[in-house]
């Protein structure tokens, strides 16, 4: 098949059926030199970054919320066409206002109502009227949740489950649209539908069946959305410009339609390459002009907003979307995916300041052309705001067009999506078994009933006994709840525009994930090499320890301890694949936490390891603070242990270092962050968010955030605006491990 | 063979080139009065290590060592402990890792000469340049320093000269001249590095009930230390 837009490109497999991986493969120009190329802000581009400066001012002074839409359902075509300014070049926003945001009840209503709410305002009559007429997705899920996942819910064991809002972590492949146009995606899908219509009409095709019919309606949609703002996507796009106008069409559609916890945008950089390298050579495009794309694309992704409960904020702090974008890795024939347009994405952080949206993240290899990596290691040390996983690591298991969903977690973009699973708290589960079923916070009884292990030192060999007892009935429960969630998910908010821009034939897993890795590795280290005896209260249960002597501590590259980690993350997997997931999906597991490590802290109790009671744990699978006595390598060498096998959905790890720590000069800092970054990755590690800053900083940001408003750093996977978070967040970051010189 | 030492630490960039491991290692002859670790001067304090444990204890690091890193060993001074110091550095190059000495250069023996044997770079903290004032401000001799700088050249290691700037004691520019005077006799030298004095060492002797004779002298500015630097010849710097 041809399109005469397709004009000047490599001909290849991607025209005789959906493959942007080809069309990417055959046509992109690989970079190895420098950034010395870039071009900085255009005028037109500095007016509209001021334009939303303003905006966003007046956002944090109104509480965090601009303004609310309370009487529109968000979906793709129930707003009027908005715009951040009239010269914008990229357009289209999630309403008809930058930053104000919609209301989408599909996840569920209540949350949509107290969201409202929260920011004084109230959700119009005719949406709530509107809804007790149908059925959310929320509704769905507490039809049949049982009173034991009701029970772990509340005690916090299992803790951010996507049951009142879009699951998220499902990345369309947005690029399809600007390659294909949206009729040919139509009559793709149209055929896939009558190939599923031959088959048995079962459970799984029938539903499969309506599912190709609502992709098929929001494709239609989306093309109407597109025509509002005067583009007819039908097409494939034809320059540069049209490319990245069409692929945001996408996904600001799926934005509209969804409300998910994390939207990724996927590994769009070096695709748009291609189109920006062809209009370069027709001498229709110049640098200035090429990088004013990337700068207007990037603006209207920080225009993104989704309407959240202030208890969403205490588990996700700094009003975060994950529109992760994945720049750079290598390709499987060992040539480098970076282009001039991967510069060019990061090249946004200088042109716009430092922000967290969109989530940049460099897929790190070994072979990354050196000059790349240098870039990249001075825009870490400028701006804080980029994180790093490990391309030799997933690239085997994902192949070469993989994106990152949310934080850390790879999918093939197009070809998987995942259930999204929040976590379950290891910590609080061993306080559980060691109480034989009482949850020393909330009382709540669960779980197998037995003697609290409360009769003197506790001995190691009989904890685990207990703990895995506990710890396979968990996991259980966590498998069942996850299907109970996503059913209903599937049947009452589908994602239509993104699963359009899925192959049909998907491959699905389940993303489960633990919290409070450190925490719980800790414990059990200090049962083993010390003596810890539990303290009881009046009615025997347990409610503090008294540790003596010293054990060796998770973060200082000891084997003793880090085994305990390691084991810890296979014994969950294991024991998670025991219970079937819905859809057949694949059971993957993560050690990410956001910033809900400090809520997980807040619900549990005091722990062996000597933590007292509602502190928060360390994020992710980061080392307890300040229990680091061999300095930062030491510290990345024990993450670097964790098993990405058995965590394949991502091992998160934020490291924070004062510049004097890196090197004495800007240069040696940028060589030194690169060597880091080898080693660490070389040593099979799997992420690591890099902050180069001093502690005084964030203090003072602390206590006078007026003079911080871009202030961006990395916390668990992503990266946040520190005076978006909550107080105690913010002291959260501010006690963590900063990484000093002696 | 076992020798005593203060602390490890994995990451260190700011002695000698690359990203270093940094060794620390107990007991110091020397009473520089700008010590910003009292707590390494006592012989019988810090903890045992064979130089296997430490030799295994480093190669988990190797990979971050990049194409300038390695290990730095520094103090303490190393040479205190010499045979341990050979040994250990031997294994290190037959690993194939650079070796860097962080030392005051004021022990020069046989055994110091097994050690430089086995030394890539040396970090010299050169911190006087008039015997009167090393001495006094030391307890050890400046002629002691430019006999190991001899030894230096005629094994031609790549030397770094590093100095502590005090204030009122040696930041004047005629000082920093006659570092570089040192440096124009020695073809080994390769680099020089100012260092400005810092002032948060003083809860280390607090703790350890010790008189911190600088403590009320103050880190020099920034402005301070840029016009000395730029007193370095370019081929230094």
């Amino acid at each position: 098949m041809k399109f005469e837009q397709w004009n000047g490109f490599i001909e290849g497999d991607w025209q005789d059926g959906v493959d942007v991986r080809d069309f990417i493969d055959k046509n992109y120009t690989p970079y190895t030199g420098d950034g010395s190329f870039l071009k900085g802000a255009t005028e037109r581009t500095k007016k509209a970054l001021n334009e939303l400066e303003r905006l966003k001012k007046l956002e944090q002074e109104r509480g965090g919320v601009l303004s609310v839409d309370t009487s529109t359902v968000s979906s793709l075509c129930n707003y009027k066409p908005g715009y951040l300014t009239d010269e914008d070049i990229i357009v289209g926003l999630q309403t008809d206002e930058p930053l104000k945001r919609g209301v989408n009840p599909f996840g569920g209503i209540r949350m949509a109502r107290s969201a409202c709410e929260a920011y004084g305002y109230k959700l119009s009559d005719k949406i709530e009227e509107y809804f007790t007429y149908r059925t959310t997705h929320n509704d769905g899920v507490f039809r049949v949740y049982t009173d034991e996942m009701k029970a772990a819910r509340h005690c916090a064991l299992l803790t951010g489950l996507p049951d009142a809002y879009g699951r998220g972590r499902i990345i369309g492949d947005y690029r399809r649209v600007a390659l294909y146009g949206i009729d040919y995606l139509i009559k793709q899908k149209e055929n896939d539908k009558k190939k599923v219509g031959e088959n048995y009409m079962d459970v799984e095709n029938i539903r499969l069946l309506e599912e190709l019919y609502q992709q098929i309606t929001f494709l239609g949609l989306l093309k109407k959305m597109a025509l509002s703002y005067g583009y007819d996507i039908s097409k494939p796009a034809s320059t540069a410009k049209e490319a990245i106008q069409w692929t945001y069409f996408a996904y600001l559609a799926a934005n509209k339609e969804q409300n998910g916890a994390a939207m990724s945008f996927g590994r769009t950089s070096t695709f748009f390459d291609v189109y920006i390298e062809r209009d370069l050579k027709n001498g229709i495009l110049d640098e200035t002009g090429a990088q004013e794309l990337i700068d207007d694309l990037v603006l209207k992704l920080r225009c993104a907003r989704h309407l959240r409960t202030p208890e969403y904020n205490e588990l996700f702090g700094g009003d975060p979307m994950w529109i992760t974008e994945s720049i750079g890795g290598m390709n499987l024939n060992h040539k480098t995916l970076v282009t001039k347009s991967s510069f060019r994405i990061l090249n946004t952080l200088y042109n716009l300041g430092p922000a967290p949206e969109p989530n940049l993240t460099v897929l790190w290899s070994h072979a990354l052309p050196k000059e790349f990596k240098k870039f990249c290691a001075k825009v870490s040390c400028d701006t804080d705001a980029i994180q790093y996983e490990n391309d030799d690591l997933m690239r085997t298991r994902f192949g070469d067009d993989y994106a990152i969903a949310c934080c850390v977690s790879a999918m093939k973009v197009g070809k998987q999506m995942q259930f999204f699973g929040a976590r379950t708290n290891l910590a609080k589960l061993l306080l559980l078994a060691l109480n034989g079923g009482v949850d020393n916070m909330f009382g709540t009884r669960i779980g197998p009933q037995m003697e609290p292990m409360n009769d003197g030192i506790l001995d190691y060999s009989k904890v685990m006994e207990r703990f895995n007892i506990y710890l396979s009935w968990l996991c259980k429960l966590y498998v069942n709840t996850m299907n109970c969630i996503h059913y209903m998910h599937d049947k009452y908010a589908y994602e239509k525009t993104q699963m359009a821009l899925h192959d049909t034939d998907v491959s699905r897993k389940m993303a489960f994930g633990v919290a409070g890795l450190s925490v719980i590795t800790d414990s059990l280290s200090a049962i083993k090499y010390a003596k810890v005896k539990p303290i009881c209260d009046e009615n025997g249960i347990i409610v503090d320890f008294e540790t003596v002597g010293d054990f060796p501590k998770y973060g200082n590259d000891d084997d003793r301890v880090d085994e305990i980690a390691q084991d810890m993350l296979v014994r969950v997997h294991n024991e998670l694949k025991k219970t079937p997931a819905y859809r057949g999906a694949k059971h993957s597991l993560s050690a990410l936490t956001i910033t809900s490590n400090v809520m997980y802290g807040k619900k549990t109790g005091a722990t062996p390891d000597g933590r007292k009671k509602g502190e928060p744990f360390a994020p992710g699978a980061n080392p307890m603070h300040n229990r680091e006595h061999n300095g930062a390598l030491a510290s990345l060498n024990s993450v670097s242990k964790l098993p990405y096998s058995t965590t394949s959905d991502g091992i998160s790890n934020t490291f924070s270092i004062i510049p004097d720590a890196l090197g004495k000069t800007d240069a040696e800092r940028v060589d030194n962050l690169v060597s880091i970054l080898d080693g660490y990755f070389l040593n099979n590690a799997h992420h690591i968010n890099v902050n180069v800053m001093n502690r005084e900083t964030l203090l003072d940001a602390y206590d006078h955030p007026e003079k911080y408003p871009n202030l961006t750093i990395r916390v668990s996977g992503y990266a946040v605006n520190f005076c978006k978070l909550s107080r105690e967040q913010q002291r959260e970051v501010i006690m963590r491990t900063f990484h000093t010189v002696m | 063979m076992t020798g005593r030492i203060h602390s490890f630490q994995s990451l260190g960039t700011v002695d000698g080139p690359g990203v270093r491991c940094v060794v620390f290692m107990q007991g110091c002859p020397l009473r520089c009065i700008c010590c910003h670790n009292p707590d390494t001067w006592n012989f019988q304090a810090g903890e045992t290590v064979d130089t296997d444990t430490l030799l295994k204890k480093i190669l988990r690091f190797r990979s971050y060592f990049g194409e300038n890193g390695g290990v730095t060993v520094s103090g303490g001074e190393p040479l205190m402990q010499a045979p341990f110091l050979a040994e250990l550095f031997c294994k290190l190059k037959n690993a194939g890792i650079n070796t860097c000495l962080d030392t005051s250069g004021c022990v020069l023996n046989s055994d110091v000469e097994s050690v430089l044997d086995f030394t890539d770079i040396v970090l010299l903290d050169h911190k006087y340049s008039n015997e009167e004032d090393y001495f006094k401000f030391t307890k050890a001799h400046l002629n002691d320093v430019e006999r190991f700088l001899s030894e230096l050249e005629k094994r031609n290691i790549p030397t770094w000269l590093r100095r502590v700037i005090i204030p009122d004691k040696n930041d004047g520019e005629n000082s920093v001249q006659l570092l570089c005077d040192t440096a124009k006799r020695f073809s080994c030298v390769k680099k020089i590095e100012l260092l400005p004095f810092r002032n948060f060492c003083e809860e280390k002797y607090n703790a350890l009930g010790i008189e911190f004779p600088l403590k009320n002298t103050k880190t020099p500015s920034k402005e301070k230390m840029e016009l000395l630097s730029s007193l370095i010849p370019q081929k230094y710097r």
